[in-house]
This record gives structure tokens, C-alpha cells and sequence, in this order.
């Protein structure tokens, strides 16, 4: 049995949070400094890497949408390079950028020598990559073991879990957000489980002029994840263990005829949704239940706006209904795993910098003030106080703790990328909903569609 | 001795002369030569051109012809699989549909663009009160970068914000219900091209305005005397002389409305379920958020036909001089 000893505030400030920088952090940060107490640490020695002489690296990464994201990551950058000396050139990009930037790096062998990439993007480049397997091991030894959807993507398909091409550092994830006031009107203390009463809370919610909203557009994001709950809580998936598609399937039918029987209960529009309407729609209380990312509480929460406070003060997040699903929420996370490349030429000052970076010191204040954006991927930090504080962004320590994934059940390609990027499951469940196929037809179609890509 | 000396001078002048002289005639070199060479100083002068041509514009065109013929995914360098893509997408409906969303949108849009953009161009050219403002007013949708304007119009769109809905419902209520722009394929496909036209009227207006004030006011005058009447005017002074430069507007406006991506983009990203999805944005999305580069790049290759052809229909229609001055001055 391994020790487990908690950080302490004191411990987080000696480790250098507290000096770095601190000016240029939000006010917050200086609270958040200390919030990684209670992450539950196993006594493990972390792997010694000598880092090369001379070593500098460069590191890309997704931009953020909110400010402590980059803030914090910066300052815990500062921080490694003021404890070993090595200069790391940070650089964010902006999300559609990162993955035409990945596959260029990754096939000239040339650029960054850490990139912070998407999902799918590990298995995708793997044997571009540098075996992370002594960081991964180590990390998860040490914080409690991995969530399943960081061993799902950041290890290699096939190795059981074992052999890691990557390091995830989070997940954004979307439950349920709804205003606490109107789903009570409705005759809802909670949000339920069952999708028939689920259904039922919908058509109440629309009844009293507060309808829900989910996005059924080309909203990359809140169309794709309200697709894959839609299916995973039937019981219905994409793509079998075989790499098979999957879509045509009594599960699947019946999902779509779900999805027929909620649209009318939906604010009118929401085919021509994108990824921040509903984050529009519920600010301006138009709607009273979504599916999103902490954003709009977030922004709610945070804004000067004490209107928008008060609306704060009656959202609550919650894991979406469970439906058909057993002991895990129907959804799943949009990944970012740190990968080194074999063209690194100092790859031990590149794995200590991940490391270093996923460690309580420097993660649990990053975790903290991004306040749920980021879902953690490591157990133990689902133990952080930060969770108990404000109990309404709980939802998002569960982000990871999820099976589910981009064209489950099927093996991770670039192929499951290929389905959300063509809209092909928020295109099927839009046409059904909308009249303009039958279920029967949409799910055919769809499955020729994804055949295209999940060739035989 | 004096003369002597003046004599050694004299000639060591003339030798230090011829010297110079000869310096100056020294032999051409190789340097020399190539320069003096005219066909090789024509090249040397296109050369930055045609080096620009070809980085810019031959080899981003001939790697889009070889992705569109190989298997390349973002991941992974491709095979050469011949037209396989090009069977492959020819046989998609998505593809079907994009093909004829982007027809209808160039004919729709260009239509409008023109209609209207004639008409403007037409009032402008009148004596008007601030004239100079005007057209520069005229000019701002051209000049407002186009993905600023095209979260102008989402936002005009949107089901639940739309000022346009506002002042139907709450201001003149004359609905009961917020109109649903873009969430139907005919409404979204409508929506789509009034933003277009209303970006692409101040091109349209401002090329042909040029081309209104450069026909003679003495052809107008001659018609008055001869009793013509304005439609007329229009009819035989105006559309003939203008047929040139309007040629060159439609042709140019075809090619920029055909391979128009940013609004669409923008607007609906080619939902709902594919209704407004246009070829340019069909191709982006298959090759890079869907890493199917080929497959991409085949979408994007296949709009070159189209492209050829509409311009080829614009000069060779439109632009051939008999139609203009008659077949005697062909």
C-alpha cells in the first residue's frame, strides 16, 4: 500500500506557486494557489530524467477561451524553467489550426517538440511519438490511477492500457445546465435519469416558457456531443469493436425517434445553431436546459453584470441523464494530450516538463481557476476542495470518467474524428427531428456516410 | 632637352590615353555578354514573376491535381489511387447537393448582385446631392472585412436575436414569432445569398459606374435630338458600350461568389444537414477537419471545370467584340 499524504497550502506556496509571477495573475489565482490541498498524492518516486544540457524546448497548445487557462499555464511554465534552467518557448494556436499544425509537424519532423494536440491525434502519429510510458506510469501511480478516457486516448490502441504515446492533460466536457427556479416550476427537484421523464421534464419546461435548447446545427462541439448522448443513453453506437459502422441499429432508431419527440419541445432554431447559441440563448433566459461546457456559468458567474449574477446564483451543472447507460454519464470529452516527438533532440527536458506540469504543485491551481473548463484526467484531483466549494461545477470532475469516445466502440483513428468533423450523427438526428426523414432513412444514410470513411 | 622632355611627356600622355582607352575596351567577359543579351535580360526580368507564379500559384494548384489523385489523409503521406477519389465523391449526395447549393447560390447571388448593383451605379451616375459620399458610402460592404460582416448577418439571422425578427414582432408587430432564417434548407439558402448580395453590390456598382462615365455624353445628346426615349437611351447607348466592363465585373463576380467560403463559413457552416453546404466549404471540411486530404482536395479540383467554364461562357459571350461593334470590325 502506497502512502498517501495530502499537499498543504504552505507546501503549494514553498513549492513556488506563490512567487511566480502572481502580479500578472487574476485575482482569483492567488485563491487558487492554494486549492490543489486535498489532492490525495501516493509516495512514488517520479522517474529521474537527466534533462540534457542546453536543453530549450518548444511547446504548442490549444488557445484558451478563458484567461486563467493561459495564465496559470504560463506561470507554471516560468516555473520550470526557473527550477531547471531549461527556456521553453510556449505558443498557443487557435483550435482549428492545431490539428493542420500537428500533421505538419509531425510529417516534416520538424517544429515543436511538444504539442498539445487533440483526441484522436496520439494514435494518429504514434509512430512519431516518444514512449511516455515511465510519465504515465509514474503519474498515475502517484494521483490515484487515470480516468478511462485518459488511458483510453492517451495510450496506444491495442496495448491494453499500457503503453502511453501521450499525456492527457483534460477534457471539456458537456453536461446538463439548467436554471434550478424553472426546472422546480416544472415539478423537477433534480434533472432526471430516466429519458421518458427526462422527455416529460422537457415538454413541462416548454409548457411554462422556459424550453430547452440543445444544438442541432453544425456546431462542431454542442451538436456532436447532444448526437452522442442522444445515441449512448439508447444503447445505440457508431462504430463496432470491429471498426465496423454500427449506426443502422434498433438502439439507434429509437434514438431518433427520441430525438423526434424532443425537438418540438425545444426553443424554436436550434438547426441553425453553432457552438455558442445555446451559451447565448440561456444568458438571455430564453432557454432553461442545455448541454454545455462550464462556459456559461462561468461567464454568469464571473460578469460584472449582476443580472447575469443573479442567473449565476440559479444555474446549476449537472451530469446529463444516464438513460440506458450503467454506472457512467452518456458522454464524453474533447481531449487535449501533450505528445513528445521522436524529432525532439532533448527529450528527457521534454518529459520532465510534462511531468512537472501535471503534478499537484502546478496542476491543481491551473485545474482550480479554469473552474471546470478542463476536466481532470487524473483521479486524485477529483479530491481538490475546489469541487466542494462551489458543489455546481462537480459535474466536471466526472469528465473523464467516462468509456465513451469518438466513434465508440470502434478502435481510435482519425476515422472517429471524420464522424464529428462531417456532422454525420447531428445531420442524421436533424433530419428526423425536423420531418425530413424517417428514422429508418436518416440512419441509412448516415451509415453510408460513415462507411465512406470507416472503409472495410 | 626641353623639347625633349615636352616630347616624353606627350607621349607618355598618349600612352597613359591609350591605356585608359584600351582599359575601357578591355574584352567582354562572360558577365558582359549575358547581359548584353536581350533574350536573356527578358528572362531575367520575368524571372521574380514567374517565380512568384510558380510558388504561389502553379505548385499549391499542381499539389492540389496530386493530393486529389492519391489516398493522403492530414496523418499520412498517400498512395496514387488514380480517380478513385473522384468516384468516391462524385458518387456522394452530400457532394451531389453541394454541387448544386454552389450553382444556385452563384446564379442566385449574382443575379442579385447585378440587378441591384446596375441600379446603383445607374443613380450614382446621376447629378446628386453629395455625390462623392455616396459612393463612398457605397463602398462599405466591400470594405468591411468579409467575416466581420458575416457574424453581422448570423447575428441578424439568429433565431432568438435577430433585429430583423425584433422589429417585425415588437416594433411593427406584424408577427407573432421570430423568423427561423437559417434552421430550413430554402429559408437558410435565401439567407445566404441576400448576405452575398448585399456584399457583392458595391463591386458591381462601383466597375460599372467607372464604365458608365467613360461613354461620350455627345452619343446621349445625338440620341435626345433624334428623339430617343430613355429606355432607349438605355437600350442602345448604355448596354452596348457598358458590355465590356460589365463582361469583366460578371466574370470576375461568378468567380468570386462561386468560390465564396468565408460567408457560408461563417453563417451556417453548411448546416442545417447540409442544406447551405457550398463546395469550398464541403472541401475544408472533408480535408481538414475530417483529415481526408484527397478526398479534399478532389472536392476543391472539381470546382476547376465549373470555374473554366465560367469564365470561358463570360468572354466568349459577352466579350466578343461583334457583339459589340458589329461583325464588319471583328
Amino acid at each position: 500500500m502506497q502512502k498517501m499524504d495530502h499537499l498543504t497550502r504552505r507546501q503549494s506556496l514553498i513549492l513556488g506557486a506563490g512567487a511566480l509571477g502572481m502580479a500578472t495573475l487574476p485575482r482569483r489565482g492567488a485563491l487558487a494557489a492554494t486549492m490543489e490541498a486535498g489532492v490525495p498524492v501516493a509516495d512514488v518516486k517520479p522517474p529521474s530524467f537527466a534533462i540534457e544540457k542546453g536543453a530549450t524546448l518548444r511547446v504548442l497548445r490549444p488557445a484558451k477561451f478563458i484567461a486563467p487557462d493561459e495564465t496559470w499555464f504560463r506561470a507554471n511554465t516560468k516555473k520550470f524553467t526557473e527550477q531547471t534552467g531549461v527556456h521553453v518557448e510556449l505558443d498557443f494556436i487557435s483550435w482549428e489550426q492545431l490539428r493542420p499544425q500537428t500533421a505538419v509537424t509531425a510529417n516534416t519532423g520538424a517544429g515543436p517538440d511538444i504539442i498539445v494536440g487533440w483526441s484522436a491525434d496520439p494514435q494518429i502519429y504514434a509512430s512519431k511519438l516518444v514512449d511516455l510510458t515511465d510519465v504515465g506510469d509514474y503519474l498515475g501511480a502517484k494521483y490515484g490511477g487515470w480516468f478511462d478516457l485518459a488511458t483510453l486516448y492517451g495510450t496506444k490502441w491495442g496495448s491494453g492500457g499500457k503503453q502511453w504515446i501521450a499525456i492527457p492533460l483534460g477534457g471539456g466536457t458537456g453536461p446538463s445546465v439548467y436554471r434550478i427556479s424553472w426546472v422546480k416550476e416544472a415539478g423537477y427537484d433534480k434533472i432526471p435519469n430516466d429519458l421518458n421523464e427526462f422527455l416529460t421534464l422537457c415538454q413541462k419546461l416548454k409548457k411554462i416558457g422556459h424550453p430547452c435548447g440543445f444544438a442541432l446545427g453544425h456546431a462542431v462541439g454542442d451538436a456532436n456531443g447532444f448526437a452522442n448522448w442522444l445515441m449512448w443513453s439508447h444503447g445505440a453506437y457508431a462504430i463496432d469493436e470491429q471498426g465496423k459502422v454500427a449506426i443502422d441499429s434498433p438502439e439507434m432508431i429509437n434514438a431518433l425517434n427520441y430525438c423526434k419527440e424532443m425537438y418540438p419541445t425545444m426553443i424554436a432554431g436550434t438547426t441553425s445553431w453553432n457552438d455558442a447559441s445555446n451559451n447565448q440563448a440561456f444568458a438571455a433566459g430564453e432557454i432553461g436546459l442545455t448541454f454545455n461546457g462550464v462556459s456559461i456559468y462561468y461567464v454568469l458567474k464571473n460578469s460584472k453584470d449582476k443580472r447575469l449574477n443573479t442567473i449565476a446564483a440559479d444555474t446549476n451543472n449537472v451530469l446529463p441523464p444516464y438513460g440506458v447507460s450503467k454506472g457512467h454519464p452518456p458522454m464524453s470529452a474533447l481531449v487535449i494530450n501533450a505528445m513528445l516527438f521522436q524529432h525532439s533532440k532533448f527529450p528527457n527536458a521534454a518529459k520532465d516538463y510534462i511531468r512537472f506540469m501535471m503534478e499537484a504543485p502546478q496542476y491543481g491551481p491551473w485545474l482550480a481557476d479554469c473552474y471546470g473548463y478542463w476536466s481532470n484526467p487524473l483521479k486524485a484531483y477529483s479530491e481538490m476542495t475546489i469541487w466542494d466549494k462551489d458543489p455546481k461545477i462537480a459535474a466536471y470532475k466526472e469528465g473523464m470518467n467516462t468509456p465513451y469516445y469518438d466513434g465508440y466502440k470502434g478502435p481510435i483513428s482519425a476515422n472517429s474524428s471524420a464522424l464529428a468533423a462531417n456532422y454525420i450523427l447531428v445531420d442524421m438526428f436533424a433530419k428526423v427531428a425536423t420531418g425530413n426523414a424517417s428514422a429508418k432513412e436518416a440512419a441509412s444514410f448516415a451509415a453510408k456516410q460513415a462507411e465512406r470513411y470507416y472503409k472495410a | 632637352m626641353l623639347a625633349e622632355a615636352g616630347n616624353a611627356m606627350d607621349a607618355t600622355t598618349a600612352q597613359t590615353a591609350v591605356l585608359t582607352w584600351r582599359l575601357e575596351r578591355r574584352p567582354d567577359n562572360w558577365v558582359t555578354r549575358l547581359f548584353d543579351n536581350k533574350k536573356f535580360l527578358i528572362g531575367l526580368c520575368l524571372a521574380p514573376a514567374i517565380g512568384l507564379l510558380v510558388v504561389f500559384l502553379t505548385y499549391p494548384l499542381g499539389l492540389g491535381f496530386w493530393l486529389a489523385l492519391t489516398d493522403s489523409t492530414i496523418g499520412q503521406r498517400g498512395h496514387f489511387v488514380g480517380l478513385a477519389n473522384f468516384i468516391s465523391v462524385f458518387n456522394d449526395p452530400v457532394f451531389q447537393l453541394s454541387v448544386f447549393n454552389t450553382i444556385f447560390y452563384t446564379a442566385a447571388a449574382t443575379v442579385g448582385k447585378f440587378a441591384l448593383g446596375l441600379w446603383l451605379a445607374l443613380l450614382l451616375n446621376h447629378h446628386l446631392p453629395f455625390k462623392s459620399f455616396l459612393r463612398a458610402i457605397v463602398l462599405l460592404p466591400w470594405i468591411v472585412p468579409t467575416v466581420l460582416s458575416a457574424i453581422v448577418w448570423w447575428w441578424m439571422y439568429s433565431p432568438q436575436f435577430s433585429i430583423i425578427s425584433y422589429i417585425l414582432v415588437n416594433v411593427l408587430h406584424l408577427r407573432s414569432t421570430y423568423i427561423n432564417f437559417l434552421g430550413s434548407a430554402w429559408p437558410a439558402r435565401w439567407s445566404l445569398v441576400a448576405a452575398n448580395v448585399w456584399r457583392g453590390i458595391p463591386f458591381v456598382a462601383i466597375i460599372t459606374l467607372a464604365g458608365l462615365q467613360t461613354i461620350p455624353p455627345s452619343l446621349y445628346e445625338a440620341a435626345l435630338l433624334d428623339g430617343a426615349s430613355p429606355w432607349q437611351r438605355f437600350r442602345f447607348i448604355t448596354v452596348p458600350l457598358l458590355l465590356p466592363i460589365l463582361s469583366v465585373a460578371l466574370t470576375l463576380s461568378t468567380l468570386f461568389t462561386f468560390s465564396d467560403f468565408q460567408l457560408v463559413y461563417a453563417i451556417t457552416d453548411g448546416g442545417p444537414f447540409n442544406t447551405t453546404q457550398i463546395m469550398a466549404t464541403l472541401a475544408y471540411q472533408v480535408a481538414i477537419p475530417g483529415s481526408e486530404l484527397g478526398q479534399g482536395a478532389a472536392i476543391a479540383v472539381a470546382m476547376i471545370p465549373f470555374l473554366v467554364a465560367l469564365t470561358a461562357i463570360n468572354y466568349f459571350g459577352l466579350a466578343r467584340r461583334k457583339w459589340q461593334q458589329g461583325p464588319a470590325n471583328e
